[in-house]
Formats: structure tokens, C-alpha cells, sequence
């Protein structure tokens, strides 16, 4: 049923359905693009441009954080917001809007990418005609998620709300100072900012890409869906609005640390470390909110597979958390910058939180969105987690080793000054790890693929009349 | 006024906020107001229990 009594599902379900979509088509990239590190000259690529490691792997990034991570965003934050302001989302067509709009830029950067077509700013690769639709459905979702916090029927405004909002408040601006271009043909533009400065300005947003998209936007999901699965409130209300404030006001300054030992004034980059190192307060004790929520209902990680993906997934955010700063401290960045210890620890944030509670959110919310209770298979939710578990352990153990071997050997000197190792044979001693990431990353895609068929079913058994839509009338006080 | 002076009274102001911050969001007066904010994703289910019933009905 559509009406201003009920909430507006409908777009909740085309961004679930198409995370889970998005999520196999990002990875298997990733999975391809592992691949071709492993085995270069195999016949499928060899010399084809447009399969060309360069091409995909842009391919591969935009795929999962923007299609994957942003329909999971899209799709939590309209029904969060919804459900906790007690009113359907603001804006009427404008929701539908925005579903299309961003189907529309994924479409356009899945073409325009193998072609080559490129900015070739990392995270930021669309040309200037997709940055500037990007802009105008940011600016719709804008319109209807504060819309909605402001037409609220309840009194206050629940901390998810707080963390998605500072993402879409923030993505904006990272949008709109970064793709400042100027346009020189349609596929071609230049950045507007000269050298160092282009450099910083890419870094202010790539960082922030992580602090804000990656990070509090997901915080805004652990603080709805864990209390929802384990159903008790979240540990620490107080704490919540502390870790608030304090996450946002000094993620903004810590990009400079992707610039150590470059042309980048050495003030800024110590500052860069500095701020890092100060992110672990807020970042524990967010993940420590959303653990100890379950403080008191540990037996139910013993049986809920849900909560399992949600609960490891702040095990992971905590190890990435911890990894990150330590990284960012100059001498640590002298060895583990440029090498595959990056990949590794990207990957432990994107596969083992972000992925991992998006996943486990969408096993709580996509049987709510077509009336049923639970998922069709809790059985396979089960094994989707252990696949997954294992799958992002391989993964980031291979690219740890990997990556302090390659720092040790590309840093070796003889006694006489010159290099103990060339790179090629920092490559070929790398070969190993690629096959054992590869088996992980294929792993991390198969627990997918089940959990495609497990929602599937799901959507099979259920239908979308019988969700429970419903605005409850207001309170009386 | 020297830049460092701005520098310093910046770090200055930036600390007094948060421990405005930590004193106002831990304060007696807010825990009211903290408590229904914190039990907003649990107001709003009526209607599930509903859902509920009809399954085990059915």
C-alpha cells in the first residue's frame, strides 16, 4: 500500500535488491582483477584493452564502495530514518528519483571505465559530465533524508540519523571541491587546483571518502540494526554523542598521511599523522558502543548468525582502526606505503566491516521488506558467515606478509650503497600471496552468491503486501 | 595578531568545546531526554507483532 500512512518501502527494497546485485558485480571484478596478478599472461586478458588490470581495478573500487557500500547506504538510511523519525520519506517521487539517478551513474561508470575513459584521481575517476549528475542526486537525497529528520513526528533525532546525515552533508562537499574541473571536451576535463595542492585537495577527499562514506555513514547502521538484532538499546546513549563529535571534527584533517615523504610541506603531513594517530580514541570507543550493546545477551551470538556478521564486523573496524594510525606514523608509512600492506588493510576495513555489517544489516532488513520474519535459510546465513570470515582472513594475512616483504626488500642496500634487490624480483616473490588472496577474495564473492540465492528465496515466500509498513499513529503524551 | 596566537587560541577553543561536550552529553539534565532518544528504534513496532501472529496462524 501507498499512502501517507504507510512508510515508503518501495525504495528501501530497490536499493536492497540491488546491493546484493552491485555486491556480486564489484567483487567478481575484484576477483578478476586478483586474478591478473596472479596470472598475468592468461589468454582471457593478454592484450585486451579494455580488460586491462589499469581499467578494471578503477572498475573494481567504484563498483563496490559507491554501488555496493552506497545502495547499502541508501537503501539503511531511508528505512532508518523513516522508522526512528515516525514519518514516510520526505520529497514524494524525489526518493524514486535518486534510485534511478545513481543506477544511471553506476551504468555510465561501468562503460565509461573499461574505456578508459578516466580523471584519474583515485576514488574520484568519473569525467566531469557523471561528477556533475552525481551532484545533483546527491543533492536529492539531501533534500529527502533532512526533509524527513525535519518533519519528524517523535521529539528527537536518534544518533543513526546524527552519522548518516554528517555523511550526506559531508560527501557533498568532498564531491564538489574535489571535481572542480574544467571541462576541455565531454570526456575530458582538467583539474582546477595546480601540483601539491591538486594532490592535498585529492587526499582531503580520498581520506575523507573512508572517514565519512566508509566510516560514519556504516556507524550509522551499527547504531540502528545492532540494538534492532540484539533488541536491547545501544550501550552508551551519552557516549554515542561524544564518539559523534569527536569522529567528525577530526576525521576532516587526517589526509594528508596518504602524502608522506612526497612534495607535500612536511608540516601538513605531520599534522595528517597526528590527527590519525588521535582517530583511534573516537574510533574504539564507537566500536566498543556497538559490542558492549550486547552486553548481557552474549548467548545470542552462539545462535544468531546476524548478529555474528554484525559483531565481527566491529571486530575488524577496531583491527583497521588500530592498523590505520599505526601506519600513518611517518616511519611506519616509510615501510608499508606503496606495497601491498595498503591493500591488506583497505580490504580489512572494506570486506570485514563494511561488507560485514552491510551484510548483516540487509539479513535483517530485506525479510521486514517483504513481510516476513526471518530468512529463508538461517542455515545459510550461517554458512555465508564462515565463507566470508575465511574468506577475508586469507585475504589480509597473504596482503600483511606480502606487503612487509616488499617494504624490507625494495628498502635493502649493500654495503656499498646501491640495491640489495631489483623490483621484479620483489614481484616474483609476491606470486604466492596473490594465489592465496585470490582464494579469499573468491571466497569472500561466493559467500555472496549464497546469499544471493538465500534472498532470492526469501523474496519468493514473501511479498511485498505484507511488509510492515505501517506509521504508527502519533503517541499520546 | 601573530598567526601562532590564532593557532593556539584555535587548539584552545577546540578543547574547551569538547570538554563541553563530554560535561553537557554526561550531565544529570540529559538523561531523560538520552533514555527516549536511545529506545527510538524500539517505539515504532506495533504492527510487527502483528506480522507475528498471522505467520504462526498461517
Amino acid at each position: 500500500m501507498e499512502s501517507q500512512t504507510t512508510y515508503n518501502y518501495k525504495v528501501v527494497r530497490q536499493f536492497a535488491i540491488m546491493t546484493v546485485v552491485w555486491g556480486i558485480v564489484g567483487m567478481l571484478v575484484g576477483v578478476i582483477v586478483a586474478a591478473q596478478l596472479a596470472f598475468p599472461n592468461f589468454a582471457l586478458w593478454d592484450g585486451v584493452s579494455f580488460l586491462s588490470y589499469g581499467r578494471l581495478r578503477p572498475l573494481h573500487t567504484n563498483a563496490v564502495i559507491f554501488a555496493f557500500g552506497g545502495s547499502a547506504l541508501f537503501a539503511t538510511s531511508y528505512y532508518v530514518v523513516q522508522r526512528t523519525c515516525q514519518t514516510r520519506l520526505f520529497g514524494g517521487p524525489l526518493a524514486s528519483f535518486t534510485f534511478w539517478g545513481w543506477t544511471l551513474v553506476i551504468l555510465l561508470a561501468a562503460i565509461s571505465l573499461p574505456l578508459g575513459i578516466t580523471s584519474g584521481k583515485e576514488y574520484a575517476e568519473l569525467e566531469w559530465p557523471i561528477d556533475l549528475l552525481i551532484a545533483v542526486v546527491w543533492v536529492a537525497y539531501a533534500v529527502v533524508f533532512f526533509g524527513t529528520v525535519a518533519k519528524r513526528t517523535v521529539k528527537h533525532i536518534y544518533v543513526a540519523n546524527w552519522f548518516y546525515g554528517a555523511f550526506i552533508l559531508t560527501i557533498a562537499v568532498l564531491h564538489i571541491v574535489n571535481s572542480a574541473f574544467v571541462p576541455v571536451t565531454l570526456t575530458k576535463g582538467y583539474s582546477f587546483y595546480p601540483g601539491a595542492i591538486d594532490a592535498m585537495v585529492q587526499w582531503w577527499y580520498g581520506h575523507n571518502a573512508v572517514g565519512f562514506f566508509l566510516t560514519t555513514a556504516f556507524l550509522g547502521m551499527m547504531y540502528y540494526f545492532i540494538p534492532k538484532q540484539a533488541e536491547r538499546p545501544v550501550y552508551s546513549y551519552r557516549l554515542s554523542v561524544v564518539h559523534f563529535w569527536a569522529l567528525i571534527s577530526t576525521y576532516m584533517w587526517a589526509g594528508p598521511h596518504h602524502l608522506h615523504y612526497t612534495a607535500l610541506p612536511d608540516w601538513a603531513q605531520s599534522v595528517g599523522m597526528l590527527f590519525s594517530l588521535i582517530l583511534l580514541a573516537p574510533s574504539w570507543g564507537g566500536m566498543i558502543n556497538g559490542i558492549m550493546t550486547l552486553s548481557g545477551a552474549w548467548h545470542k551470538l552462539r545462535t544468531d548468525p546476524i548478529l555474528k556478521f554484525l559483531i565481527v564486523s566491529l571486530s575488524f573496524y577496531g583491527m583497521s582502526t588500530f592498523e590505520g594510525p599505526m601506519m600513518s606514523i611517518k616511519t611506519v608509512n616509510a615501510l608499508s606505503h606503496y606495497t601491498d600492506w595498503t591493500v591488506g588493510h583497505v580490504h580489512s576495513g572494506a570486506l570485514g566491516w563494511v561488507a560485514m555489517v552491510s551484510i548483516g544489516s540487509l539479513y535483517y532488513l530485506i525479510p521486514r521488506l517483504f513481510g516476513k520474519i526471518e530468512m529463508y535459510s538461517t542455515k545459510l546465513v550461517e554458512l555465508h558467515f564462515w565463507t566470508a570470515t575465511i574468506g577475508v582472513v586469507l585475504y589480509i594475512a597473504a596482503m600483511w606478509i606480502a606487503g612487509v616483504m616488499q617494504g624490507l626488500m625494495w628498502r635493502a642496500v649493500n654495503a656499498d650503497g646501491t640495491l640489495t634487490y631489483s623490483f621484479i624480483e620483489s614481484v616474483e616473490r609476491t606470486y604466492p600471496f596473490y594465489y592465496v588472496r585470490l582464494l579469499g577474495g573468491a571466497m569472500f564473492l561466493g559467500g555472496m552468491l549464497i546469499m544471493a540465492f538465500n534472498v532470492w528465496k526469501t523474496v519468493g515466500q514473501g511479498s511485498a503486501k505484507d511488509a510492515d509498513d505501517a506509521i504508527p499513529a502519533p503517541a499520546a503524551h | 595578531m601573530d598567526i601562532n596566537d590564532i593557532r593556539a587560541w584555535q587548539t584552545t577553543i577546540l578543547l574547551i568545546s569538547f570538554i563541553g561536550i563530554v560535561v553537557w552529553a554526561y550531565s544529570k539534565r540529559r538523561k531523560s531526554a538520552f533514555d527516549e532518544a536511545a529506545n527510538l528504534p524500539f517505539a515504532d513496532e506495533e504492527r510487527h507483532q502483528a506480522t507475528i501472529k498471522k505467520e504462526n496462524l498461517s
